[in-house]
């Protein structure tokens, strides 16, 4: 495995596995972050996966004492990633998990459909069609808690970003900005175009993993009617309470 | 417990952070000041990870309802107990039906208050740190306000001592402690600050003029900037060329540039991940001075090296090793 490693400050280590967005990158990353969840060495505090990159958070403390304050607590967690990665041999991923996803679009749930239409040539049933029948795999969650970042859409219903982003965006809403399709898991300001709604949960709390979807995923979604959405929603609350 | 009479500008529990999850997005949160909440906890008997309550520049009114062993550290926001000034920086053992304020911010912009036994709100994701933008952790999800109470832990075996040992002095409204923390650990908040950085992963890729300007001038605090990030306004700071960057991990203290020019310093409530290159990084050692930091300073920044860094992290823990053996020692 080719990777480079720098400092992020003086208390994490960013492994460089590439420097562009791929499948093959991801894989690798996926390898890494698998393993380090299995082996979960102590004096690594967390990690942080991206398309690129895996940063590891350090105790440094903790680092200096392990190697008897021998080399400073960097030098000592590069040798360990080192010695880390070298034992990953092969490229046996996991099989992905595919997440399904209901979404209700268009009505006050995808105020955006028809602009994204009207953008693409195309009825706002075509593009439902499109975006559910996309193949798409989660690259990194990151810019709010359990936020997907998915790559995979169609460029046949490509949109660029509002001109002024909406100061509230309901949780749940899934939306469209250039190629990319996501759903905000809460309520946050943003400037995508917003298509539908899903009646799932993608940011959990109480769960002990926080997050629907995990990088890596495969995601489908599939269209659901105002009906199958209320009641979706009611099951849910009924789970949740 | 405690009841909150005032609720002060912005007043939440934390912690020293919600950590394992960042890779889900969710952010760590946690206190601004780290050195500030770990000695406050350790003077009450507190481990340092234990939650308190983080003020910011108007403090809360707080009322005790139960003799109550407490510790302010962090900035100077003149605290009273019934009018009457108190210090900081040591344990104070406060008289059942005692009203806390604070007054006039004498220097920095956040403190910090621990009680023996910490405050019992449910840990979320395995901290008690208040993420209000999620609206999880602390009390309820949100900012402290008027009329909640508060509830505090069972006392440490060491702050069992402690209030033994203060117990018999309690005639008045509180016994104040007759020693405090090592100066050392007491940072100092000056106006003008100068901020230890390291250099950022992008730094190279900044016009050399941008290089130099960062070190040679000075970037105030603008008042967009709360616990996220710290946006400044000083000289613009420009890329040799465009780069396309892809969104990878930020740090507490990460320098980021958007293509505006203006950097912006990411804190306590930072996102995950970020897009924008990154100039410099501070040194950790010197958060803490940054968190004291307000709208209107002015902050300059002093490259050190890598090394230099991270002697200085190792340095600033054995200081706090000692002050908590000490601390043991004492009421042993």
């Amino acid at each position: 495995m080719e990777y480079t490693l720098q400092p992020l400050g003086d208390q994490a280590v960013i492994i460089e596995l590439g420097d562009e967005i791929s499948n093959d990158i991801q894989k690798k990353i996926h390898l890494v972050t698998a393993y380090l969840d299995a082996e979960a060495p102590s004096w690594i505090i967390e990690y942080i996966p991206a398309f690129t990159t895996i940063t590891i958070f350090y105790e440094p403390v903790m680092l200096a004492r392990l190697c008897n304050h021998q080399v400073l607590p960097y030098e000592y967690a590069c040798k360990l990633i080192d010695d880390l990665l070298k034992t990953i041999t092969g490229n046996k991923a996991a099989e992905p998990r595919v997440i399904k996803i209901p979404v209700c679009y268009g009505g006050e749930f995808g105020p955006d459909l028809e602009t994204v239409a009207k953008i693409n040539g195309l009825t706002t049933d075509e593009v439902i069609h499109i975006h559910a029948g996309g193949d798409y795999s989660v690259f990194m969650i990151g810019f709010a808690p359990g936020f997907p970042f998915i790559g995979g859409m169609s460029e046949s219903i490509a949109a660029p970003r509002r001109d002024t982003p909406r100061l509230k965006i309901p949780a749940r809403t899934v939306g469209i900005a250039g190629m990319q399709t996501g759903v905000y898991p809460i309520e946050t300001p943003g400037g995508w175009q917003l298509i539908g709604r899903t009646p799932i949960e993608l940011f959990r709390p109480d769960d002990e993993i926080p997050s629907l979807l995990h990088a890596g995923d495969k995601v489908q979604f599939f269209p659901i009617s105002l009906e199958e959405y209320k009641e979706w929603e009611n099951d849910n609350n009924d789970n949740h309470h | 417990m405690i009841t909150i009479i005032k609720p002060g500008l912005l007043t939440s529990i934390q912690d020293l952070g919600r950590y394992g999850f960042q890779k889900y997005g969710v952010i760590a949160s946690g206190v601004m000041d780290q050195i500030a909440h770990r000695v406050a906890n350790l003077l009450v008997g507190n481990k340092e990870s234990e939650s308190t309550i983080e003020m910011t520049l108007i403090g809360p009114t707080i009322q005790f309802h139960e003799n109550t062993l407490i510790a302010i550290t962090g900035g100077d926001l003149s605290p009273a107990i019934n009018g009457k000034a108190i210090g900081t920086w040591k344990p104070i053992f406060v008289k059942k039906g005692s009203v806390l304020s604070f007054g006039k911010c004498q220097a920095g912009c956040r403190a910090y208050l621990a009680a023996a036994g910490g405050f019992s709100v449910p840990f979320i994701m395995g901290s008690k740190s208040t993420y209000l933008r999620a609206k999880i952790g602390g009390n309820e999800g949100r900012a402290l306000k008027k009329h909640d109470a508060i509830h505090i832990g069972n006392p440490s075996s060491i702050a069992v001592k402690m209030i033994h040992f203060y117990q018999p002095q309690l005639s008045s409204d509180f016994v104040s402690g007759r020693w405090a923390v090592d100066a050392s650990l007491i940072p100092i908040y000056q106006k003008r600050k100068s901020i230890r950085v390291l250099k950022g992963r992008h730094y190279h890729l900044f016009t050399k003029q941008s290089q130099q300007k960062l070190y040679e001038e000075g970037f105030e605090v603008s008042s967009q900037s709360d616990r996220m990030g710290y946006r400044l306004t000083g000289p613009a700071l420009a890329l040799e060329k465009p780069e396309e960057m892809i969104s990878e991990a930020v740090a507490f203290g990460t320098i980021q540039v958007p293509p505006g020019g203006d950097p912006i310093i990411l804190l306590a409530d930072r996102q995950t991940t970020g897009g924008y290159p990154k100039i410099a990084q501070i040194a950790s050692v010197d958060l803490p001075f940054l968190a004291q930091a307000k709208p209107g300073d002015t902050l300059h920044f002093t490259e050190i090296t890598h090394d230099e860094a991270q002697r200085l992290i190792l340095e600033k823990e054995k200081v706090l090793q000692e002050l908590k053996v000490g601390i043991k020692h004492k009421f042993a």
